[in-house]
């Protein structure tokens, strides 16, 4: 098991490292994943209902409100 | 309604939504594709021991990872989107949309994440035919997550295997395959991975055409345009019946949408297709009429009669029939479907007043007169035609529709003829003297881009004004939030992805002036 666990870090720690376009690739996931899930998640895309109403109750009672007022 | 821009909080969410989708779009397409040239390549080059297929096979395997790089999770905005824009429609439509999503997810990270790095450092790794089969599975992979999205989108725009609990007030799975082999929803999702297929193959056609331009690789050039020439011509021929099936979909599940992008305002028997036609700029305020017919236009006689129900004859209605109603043909007009979805909206309205009273009696009344077959068919249809204030409400924006479509079908065709004369011009070793031909190919590829966007366009702004068909319309689907917040996001996002597709295009132009080398991952 610790032979095949062993075997998969090498798999990717060669790949990573003989990688020439691809780490500037990398670079530019990285940078998007944290601008997506650090900064436009948690500062400008709060979940609207979940962060308004602590539970699906009250959830369903706002929607409703809203389909039908 | 909502089609003029404004600075509404309805009009920036969908300006904003769009967007994202449209620059999403912008890589998924070539993912799909170039993911199955890449691996039909890789088989060439196993079958052959052709190194020189090998080679081929990493340079456009390293395109594939450049594009799969920059456009992965960028789709992940769009649900972000749904979270905070679109809270009442997320809601609404929760346990159907969840499935297909969360089944996306899974799939996503299962297949495409872990084969793909077998694929780009298993080379000499593991045995030629475990590398194979990776390649094979992340075009697979990345066609199955586009399958669970479509299979979304389908059902929003032909809701089926649901019921509405007016108690959570969201809609219920009740038939998970009825949702899944929806016709719209397959339909969907042939036609849309098919115009992807024919993206990356123009996509391998322009660029190889660009090596012969220039006359390096030439042998690369000319076998990568055979792999992407059959495969694209194919593509393109399965695409043109996938769009007639749709269109048949559309005319009897959507057709408003369908009215909007053929511009037919007056609906008859024997119905002509519109080749050409320009909109009229204004509207005809002295016919009785909300639109006028468009006035220059080429048409094919009954074409449009037999596309849409298979016989040359049949009726076709016009926007002005499903506005106004038509009793010879059956059809209700819009005045009755929103007084159906009014009294729909009022026993909701009912049925949570006599929740929030305690009176026992009417909620029981309520919540059986929701469960009747008899109400949903004749009045919970429509409830989205409740939110409705004026019946021309219900046309889309005709000009955006009519363009894209037909947009999307000329360069539809022209692609056919387009790798049909490469495939032939290559058997008969005339390619490399055709110049213009090549310089043709390579501009060909922004076409590519636009015939696909074009497509999203049609099936999205002409199945306005619903987000879910009859059921939900856009302006009742939005999060009552500040518009100011939109309009910052939607900059945020125009940033962001500008600058991903400017990195996009740099690399990809770098690595392709570099040329196919034994290395490249």
């Amino acid at each position: 098991m610790f032979l095949f666990i062993k075997k998969i870090f090498y798999f990717y720690y060669e790949g990573f490292k003989g990688m020439t376009v691809g780490k500037k690739l990398w670079l530019i996931i990285l940078i998007k994943l944290f601008i997506m899930f650090v900064i436009l998640k948690i500062f400008f895309f709060p979940n609207f209902l979940k962060t308004k109403f602590n539970n699906d109750k009250d959830r369903s009672n706002y929607v409703i409100e809203q389909l039908t007022r | 309604m909502t089609e003029q821009f404004d600075y509404s909080l309805v009009d920036w969410s969908r300006a904003q939504f769009a967007l994202t989708a449209m620059y999403h779009w912008l890589f998924v397409p070539l993912t799909l594709g170039l993911g199955f040239i890449v691996a039909f390549m890789e088989t060439i080059y196993l079958k052959t021991k052709n190194p020189e297929w090998k080679r081929i096979t990493k340079f456009w395997m390293t395109l594939f990872g450049i594009n799969f790089a920059i456009g992965v999770a960028t789709g992940i905005i769009l649900e972000f989107e749904f979270g905070t824009n679109w809270s009442n429609y997320s809601w609404f439509v929760g346990d159907i949309f969840g499935a297909p999503l969360a089944i996306e997810g899974i799939m996503a990270f299962f297949l495409e994440s872990t084969f793909i790095a077998v694929m780009f450092f298993g080379w000499n790794k593991v045995s030629p035919k475990f590398h194979l089969v990776s390649t094979w599975l992340v075009a697979f992979g990345a066609n199955l997550s586009a399958l669970w999205i479509l299979v979304a989108n389908g059902w929003m725009q032909f809701p089926a295997g649901m019921h509405f609990n007016p108690e959570t007030a969201r809609n219920e799975m009740l038939n998970f395959w009825e949702v899944l082999f929806s016709p719209v929803a397959i339909n969907k999702f042939l036609h849309t991975i098919t115009s992807g297929y024919v993206l990356a193959s123009v996509f391998v056609v322009g660029v190889s055409a660009w090596f012969l331009i220039k006359k390096r690789n030439e042998q690369f050039a000319v076998k990568s345009m055979i792999v992407a020439g059959v495969f694209g011509l194919l593509s393109s021929l399965f695409l043109a019946f996938s769009g007639d099936t749709s269109a048949r979909l559309v005319a009897q599940k959507q057709p408003m949408k369908f009215a909007a992008f053929e511009g037919l305002y007056n609906g008859s028997h024997g119905a002509p297709l519109m080749a050409f036609g320009v909109i009229p700029g204004e509207k005809d305020s002295t016919s009785q009429n909300y639109l006028s017919d468009i006035k220059i236009k080429i048409e094919i006689p009954n074409v449009l009669s037999y596309m849409a129900y298979l016989d040359p004859n049949a009726f076709v209605p016009g926007i002005n029939d499903l506005v106004d109603g038509n009793k010879e043909q059956g059809i209700m007009s819009a005045t009755e479907k929103m007084d159906r979805g009014k009294l729909a909206r009022k026993a909701l309205r009912e049925f949570k007043d006599a929740k929030k009273n305690g009176d026992t009696i009417l909620y029981n009344q309520l919540k059986a007169k929701f469960a009747e077959p008899a109400f949903q068919e004749n009045y919970f249809k429509y409830f989205g035609y409740g939110f409705l204030n004026d019946p021309k409400d219900l046309i889309p924006n005709v000009p955006i529709s009519f363009y894209s479509f037909h947009i999307m079908v000329l360069f539809g065709f022209y692609f056919i003829i387009m790798f049909a004369l490469v495939l032939r011009f290559i058997y008969k070793g005339s390619l490399f003297r055709k110049r213009k031909f090549l310089y043709l190919l390579l501009f060909s590829i922004p076409l590519a881009y636009i015939a696909s966007q074009s497509g999203w366009v049609v099936a999205e702004v002409g199945r306005q004004p619903w987000v879910i068909q009859d059921y939900l319309p856009t302006v009742a689907a939005v999060s009552q939030i500040d518009a100011s917040a939109v309009q910052i996001t939607f900059w945020l996002f125009f940033a962001v992805f500008t600058a991903l597709l400017i990195a996009e295009i740099k690399i990809m132009t770098k690595q392709i002036k570099i040329g196919p080398t034994e290395g490249g991952n």
